[in-house]
């Protein structure tokens, strides 16, 4: 029992890196339709912005995650205006292959640019001890960085609900997202709105590449494509196009991939969470909270 | 401003389609003389992983052979007066990258021998071409006993060398330390699936250990470049294990040390040569996890042989870094082939290969070295222990 309760708190770390990720790829999904395949290398970027924040600037790492969700921020929405909105007009698989491209461009691009070292964040940003807990009599052991992932995650995902919820910016998301032309109708400022989505989601990106770094204990220019995928089964999983979706999708897939490897073999996980991408698209294609439309963004 | 957009997004896709070209393959040369040998020079390829994965096996090696072919030139050359010119290659540490470098070496540079890539998959790649030419490649590294010998055929590969140990060596002194030395008898094994050297290491450990008198509590195996090992420690701890054999390259055995270390794994890990690294205390998430961890590998910075500690002393001076076992055994290849050179008494690559196969009693700085009928070197294995980050040689043994 000691073992499965260990591999739940091995998974909910994974899992809430795999959610913050899928965030972005649900609510570019939800508002655009379109999969943003070179999400996971604007993660990558977001890691490599820290990583120069704290190494060059010689600041702490609470102002590399601002600098660095910032920094994707306006990543993400350069993106968006370059690759994206040109064809906004376009069949819906032009924009798809044009992501496929500018994720390529990035992931090559930043081994060009920073070269294939594997770097890690210096030593003693976050203070890493371990947590000895006790579960129903069961001794287990978390550390402090598993805390603060699942942590940041959830206030995080916290501070979505809002601004979907309860702003202005929000509510133009959701109008956009249930349907773009009557938004435009109303007054909204639809080009605006998609870019605001993209900023979002790439600062979510860039504080999921951080916590990867950290949790890893390694980053590089390539480190964006297996999360990144990984993360679009979660967002498919949960639903794409739905918020809670991603959550829930981000969670049961780092939790069940955890346990693959915890009770399989490691070599098993990654083909069995893709064989799992292609039942959920056979069987339930709207994900498992798919029923679910008036959450759309 | 429709026709500025289309010429913007052409000029992208353009740039685009060049950053993925010039991430495919870098070619760099060491040498502004290239081409043709002439009548006082004497070409020879270094071929190595200067950049990728295992980037630092190949930059140190190659900057060893660099320096003890600038201490040759100095002295004199070799046949009396000819100069050595070096022709550096970059492989990326991909095969089809090595198996291209070295045709372009021969073909192109001329070159009367091969030295390098470090690790085994490369070698075999680039000694394919080595042998279609049939010039002499010596690897300093390439571990797998598959790189001289032919698995199939049981064939030697007459124009293949190295001045290392094989993986069987390595692993039968690794289970005989882990056993008598540091009194193991419940070892947990995690090697990579999608890794030659990995396997090997692990077959003959598993087998050396049991014979040994120890039981193999867990097998775990992963793929090279996976990131979470947490769930297969979390079993690896449940199985009550006394010892971790990790046999992988120092990339993955940071991560592994890391996350057992955070799982409060604490009983000793073992490796072999991957992990001699100066990256892996910052892999392994600080010194202080490496602690209690040993690996068997092909010297120790810290012996105090002279000639050895004279290597050391050059190669800090010119580099200003400490040589790690890979720049050592890239020492010794240079010196090796230099000597070999000598002894034939020509530079044709014919002759040269019939030396090298004759080497008797070399003395290297890593070990004497004598040359088998495989064309494996028969030599020591040193068992290193890392104290605070630093190497520390715990003992040597002669296999």
């Amino acid at each position: 029992m000691a073992v499965f309760f260990q591999q739940i708190i091995n998974g909910l770390s994974l899992g809430s890196i795999y959610a913050l990720i899928a965030l972005g790829y649900t609510m570019v999904y939800g508002i655009i339709q379109l999969i943003n395949f070179a999400h996971g290398d604007i993660m990558m970027a977001g890691a490599y912005i820290a990583f120069f924040v704290v190494v060059y600037l010689k600041l702490n790492i609470w102002w590399a995650f601002i600098i660095s969700m910032i920094g994707s921020a306006l990543l993400g929405v350069i993106i968006e205006r370059v690759a994206y909105k040109p064809l906004r007009n376009a069949t819906r698989l032009a924009p798809l292959i044009t992501a496929i491209g500018m994720s390529l461009f990035l992931e090559n691009g930043g081994l060009m640019v920073l070269g294939t070292d594997i770097r890690s964040y210096p030593g003693g940003l976050i203070t890493n001890a371990q947590l000895p807990l006790t579960l129903f009599g069961i001794r287990l052991t978390a550390t402090t960085l598993q805390l603060l992932i699942l942590a940041i995650t959830i206030v995080m995902m916290i501070i979505l609900q809002y601004i979907v919820h309860y702003t202005r910016a929000g509510k133009a998301m959701r109008a956009v997202s249930y349907d773009a032309d009557a938004a435009r109708l109303m007054g909204i400022n639809v080009d605006n709105t998609i870019s605001l989505t993209f900023a979002l989601g790439s600062a979510f990106a860039a504080v999921a590449g951080i916590l990867l770094g950290l949790y890893y204990n390694n980053i590089q220019p390539l480190m964006g494509i297996m999360p990144g995928l990984k993360a679009f089964v979660a967002a498919v999983i949960g639903g794409i196009g739905l918020i809670p979706g991603a959550m829930v999708g981000g969670f049961a897939l780092g939790i069940f991939e955890t346990m693959v490897s915890g009770y399989w073999s490691s070599n098993l996980r990654d083909p069995i969470v893709f064989l799992l991408l292609i039942l959920i698209l056979l069987v339930k294609p709207a994900g498992l909270l798919g029923k679910n439309n008036t959450e759309k963004v | 401003m429709g026709s500025v957009k289309k010429v913007a997004l052409k000029a992208l896709a353009l740039f685009m389609a060049a950053a993925l070209i010039a991430g495919c393959g870098q070619q760099k040369s060491g040498s502004d003389k290239q081409g043709v040998a002439g009548a006082n020079t004497i070409n020879i390829g270094v071929n190595y992983e200067l950049s990728g994965d295992v980037a630092t096996y190949g930059t140190n090696s190659k900057d060893a052979i660099l320096l003890a072919f600038e201490e040759i030139n100095q002295k004199g050359g070799v046949l009396g007066g000819k100069k050595i010119n070096a022709i550096v290659l970059d492989n990326g540490g991909k095969k089809e990258e090595a198996m291209s470098a070295a045709a372009k070496l021969i073909t192109e540079n001329k070159v009367v021998a091969l030295l390098g890539p470090a690790t085994s998959g490369a070698t075999m790649a680039a000694a394919t071409m080595a042998t279609k030419y049939k010039v002499p490649i010596i690897s300093p590294s390439a571990t797998s006993p598959d790189v001289t010998v032919d698995p199939q055929s049981k064939k030697v590969r007459d124009y293949v060398f190295r001045v290392c140990f094989i993986d069987p060596t390595q692993a039968i002194v690794g289970a005989e330390f882990a056993t008598k030395d540091l009194g193991a008898k419940k070892a947990a094994i995690i090697y990579s699936n999608s890794d030659e050297y990995s396997k090997g290491l692990y077959k003959v450990f598993k087998e050396e250990f049991v014979k040994d008198g120890g039981q193999v509590v867990a097998e775990e195996s992963f793929n090279s470049g996976d990131q979470d090992f947490r769930p297969a420690l979390t079993r690896v701890k449940d199985a009550g294990a006394d010892l971790i054999y990790v046999p992988a390259y120092y990339g993955d055995v940071g991560k592994i040390v890391n996350q057992a270390r955070e799982l409060g794994i604490k009983v000793p890990m073992l490796g072999a040569d991957g992990w001699d690294s100066p990256k892996l205390a910052e892999y392994a998430g600080g010194a202080a996890n490496l602690n209690n961890t040993y690996f068997t590998n092909h010297y120790a910075a810290s012996d105090p042989n002279p000639r050895l500690q004279a290597f050391v002393k050059a190669f800090k001076e010119k580099y200003n870094r400490e040589p790690d076992a890979f720049a050592a055994l890239g020492y010794d290849t240079a010196y090796l082939l230099v000597d070999a050179i000598e002894r034939a008494g020509s530079a044709d690559p014919e002759a040269i290969r019939n030396a090298l196969a004759s080497t008797k009693d070399f003395d290297g700085i890593t070990s004497k070295i004598t040359i088998d009928q495989n064309h494996n070197p028969v030599k020591d294995v040193a068992i290193i222990t890392m104290v605070d980050g630093k190497q520390t040689l715990k003992k040597k043994i002669t296999h």
